[in-house]
């Protein structure tokens, strides 16, 4: 199979995501089986198979082997991926950190699935949320077209010269990864030039420049410098993500922003939500608008780095917003991306207020009537003279 | 030295390698033991038989319900702890032998039982099974080995064999597979055993003799995966696949020594049986001794 034309295929994001790793052609691939993710590394061990790519395909014992022969196989030189999902994702975290510090370009697809316990395969996002501070770059797509547009521009970020780091582009569990959609690819040769040759920069495999790799760096060496770079290439990467966007944007038509704002430049109340449930609340926020309530929403699309400024400049502007988490840090103000969003309009003046919505944990579904009452509660918060409350609101929690 | 063998399961002192008698139950009295008679596995899965002789185990011995736990991991294997009406903690992938070690730690009175598929066992967490058995600490090690990751959807596992298919290895697997077995019994396990899905009542009596072994007692039950491992393989007739457990396995006693378990022969029965300190016991004997009470 190659794709000489740009074609419109009907796909699972599973096969969106396996189809840019092919295009991409990376030279190793290593992988444990985890649902929802499987299909991934599944399909991509049948390319492998069937000699349509040159890649080296590992069959890892466990997520945390896959990370480590990923790790390995970066630091060699090698252009390298991988795909998890929950609890792969937990299991690879000692790694996921390291992987960042030694500023390999590694790209993995991660599919959002609960964390246990109880055990859950379904889709909220606190796997990927959990590791938000290991040090990579995070992108939460929406849909299929995104989750292949993201990965294959994942591979320009992570390896560009001034970022340096891994990227995880995201797909929510089974609504994206399972059912199926539409996306238009590009052919091989477009992907192949637009991600173009892998420079490595110090590669174990350089035999006449050795170099070691992650050596002890205790009191008096230079850990804490080491971490000011990381966060310093952090900085960078937003530029980067969006110079690439504009590049790829010339390539497919589709441009990708660090947000992506909806109908908010005059509104009143908005929603910052993340992955696949920005449809449905587009689908509320026009029904609103036909109304005539001034709604607006955004949708996250990188969360590390967090663009502040973008959502200060997209939001700040409005008099309540409401921020849906399919996470939750316990014991928090509220969860991980309400965190973020709150603190990046802090310095707004006047400040919106911010309210902290969490939903669809474990899969549990969010309907548009879900989406209208939080609506309801952002709107009954802008009439007031004073501050509403500020405990989290569950959405579609059930009450006996 | 601690007793080899818990005499109070026990109607006569064993030899050996002598197995307890077990007497098979009618469903109305399985059934009591499960929560519910409905299962998420496919038709034609063998973690039924499986799951069934366990129970019958656990009844022949009059095990206390109350008093026996049963530690799984993830994959189709580790939903048993849904069904069985015991003590039950679904952990997390590989790791129930590990959670196993704590719960038997807190109360070495209780019976752990430990089920897990051969992910669980052989690949994320081969290295709790090696360590348990190397500390000889008296849990019932059970593996529902079908060959294969069923429940992400067939692919490869280290007990697949060489040469089989699987998805990820669409065109035959090149590694070589675990026994487990071997693995188990190398690492120090006391009781190793293989059964099959085929020899129903042999099973039994295998689950029985681990139960009430003292130590780490390992039973592999060759499980069949019609599904995902006989769709890629030569077949996804489930009675076919029984069979060829008939075919293959052969007794112990007429297998040749040393000889490894391969594709088309493999030992079934008591693999092997030796007698070494327990760990729970070796752990509260140093703690009589470090207190000065002996």
């Amino acid at each position: 199979m190659t794709t000489e034309q740009a074609t419109i295929l009907a796909v699972t994001g599973n096969e969106a995501v396996a189809e840019a790793m092919r295009q991409v052609n990376p030279d190793v691939v290593a992988a444990y089986p985890i649902t929802p993710q499987t299909e991934i590394v599944q399909i991509y061990a049948q390319f492998v198979a069937d000699g349509k790519v040159d890649t080296e395909f590992i069959t890892a014992e466990s997520e945390h082997s896959a990370m480590s022969a990923a790790i390995g196989s970066a630091a060699a030189g090698a252009r390298t991926m991988t795909a998890t999902s929950s609890q792969g994702f937990a299991l690879m975290w000692e790694l996921l950190f390291v992987a960042a510090s030694y500023r390999l370009p590694i790209v993995m697809a991660n599919v959002n699935r609960a964390l246990s316990g109880p055990i859950n395969i379904h889709c909220d996002h606190s796997d990927s949320m959990g590791g938000r501070d290991c040090g990579w770059i995070q992108l939460y797509g929406e849909n299929h077209q995104e989750a292949y547009d993201n990965h294959v521009m994942a591979v320009r970020i992570a390896e560009h010269a001034d970022v340096r780091l891994p990227v995880m582009t995201m797909i929510d569990g089974y609504v994206i990864s399972g059912a199926i959609g539409p996306m238009e690819s590009l052919t091989d040769a477009q992907v192949q030039e637009f991600v173009g040759p892998y420079r490595p920069i110090h590669p174990m495999l350089d035999s006449k420049h050795p170099v070691t790799v992650g050596p002890f760096d205790g009191l008096h060496g230079f850990y804490m410098e080491h971490k000011a770079t990381q966060q310093q290439a952090m900085e960078r990467a937003s530029r980067v993500i969006d110079e690439i966007a504009a590049e790829y944007a010339e390539l497919s038509g589709r441009r990708y922003g660090l947000i992506d704002a909806y109908r908010t430049e005059d509104a009143e109340v908005a929603i910052v939500v993340v992955g696949s449930t920005a449809g449905t609340t587009r689908m509320i926020v026009d029904k609103l608008r036909a109304k005539g309530v001034r709604a607006g929403c955004v949708r996250v699309r990188a969360f590390r780095p967090f663009p502040a400024a973008e959502y200060a400049e997209a939001i700040g502007h409005c008099k309540v917003v409401g921020v849906m988490d399919r996470s939750d840090s316990f014991g928090a103000q509220g969860g991980q991306v309400f965190l973020e969003v709150r603190s990046a309009l802090y310095d707004c003046d006047p400040r919106p207020q911010v309210l902290p919505f969490i939903y669809g944990l474990g899969g549990r579904d969010i309907f548009p009537a879900n989406i209208e009452q939080a609506f309801t509660v952002l709107r009954d918060a802008a009439k007031r003279k004073t501050k509403t409350t500020v405990e989290r609101r569950y959405l579609n929690l059930r009450e006996e | 030295m601690t007793a080899l063998v818990d005499e109070g399961l026990l109607e006569h002192a064993p030899d050996d390698v002598r197995l307890p008698k077990v007497t098979l139950h009618a469903t109305s009295e399985i059934r009591d033991h499960l929560r519910s008679p409905k299962t998420l596995w496919c038709p034609g899965c063998s973690n039924g038989i499986v799951t069934r002789a366990l129970i019958d185990a656990i009844l022949s011995l009059k095990l206390d319900p109350h008093r026996t736990c049963i530690v799984a991991g993830i994959g189709c294997a580790g939903r048993i702890t849904s069904y069985l009406d015991y003590s039950t903690v679904h952990t997390t992938h590989g790791r129930a032998l590990a959670v196993a070690t704590g719960a038997k730690a807190a109360d070495p009175s209780m019976h752990v039982i430990v089920v897990m598929g051969d992910g669980d066992c052989a690949a994320i967490g081969g290295n709790h099974l090696i360590h348990a058995a190397r500390r000889n600490i008296d849990l019932t090690a059970i593996v529902f080995n079908n060959s294969i990751y069923g429940m992400t959807g067939g692919q490869m596992s280290p007990t697949t064999f060489e040469g089989d298919n699987s998805t990820t290895s669409p065109y035959g697997n090149i590694e070589q597979a675990f026994d487990i077995c071997e693995l188990a019994r190398a690492a120090g396990a006391t009781f190793v055993a293989r059964g099959t899905s085929w020899a129903y009542k042999q099973l039994v009596e295998l689950f029985a003799g681990a139960i009430v072994h003292k130590g780490f007692a390992f039973v592999e039950a060759q499980a069949i995966c019609p599904t995902y491992y006989g769709r890629q393989n030569r077949g996804a007739d489930p009675t076919e696949m029984l069979r060829r457990q008939r075919d293959r396995s052969v007794p112990v006693a007429k297998y040749e020594p040393g000889a490894p378990r391969h594709h088309d022969s493999y030992p079934v029965g008591v693999l092997h049986h030796a007698e070494r300190v327990e760990y729970t016991a070796a752990y509260a004997a140093l703690q009589q001794r470090a207190q000065g009470r002996s």
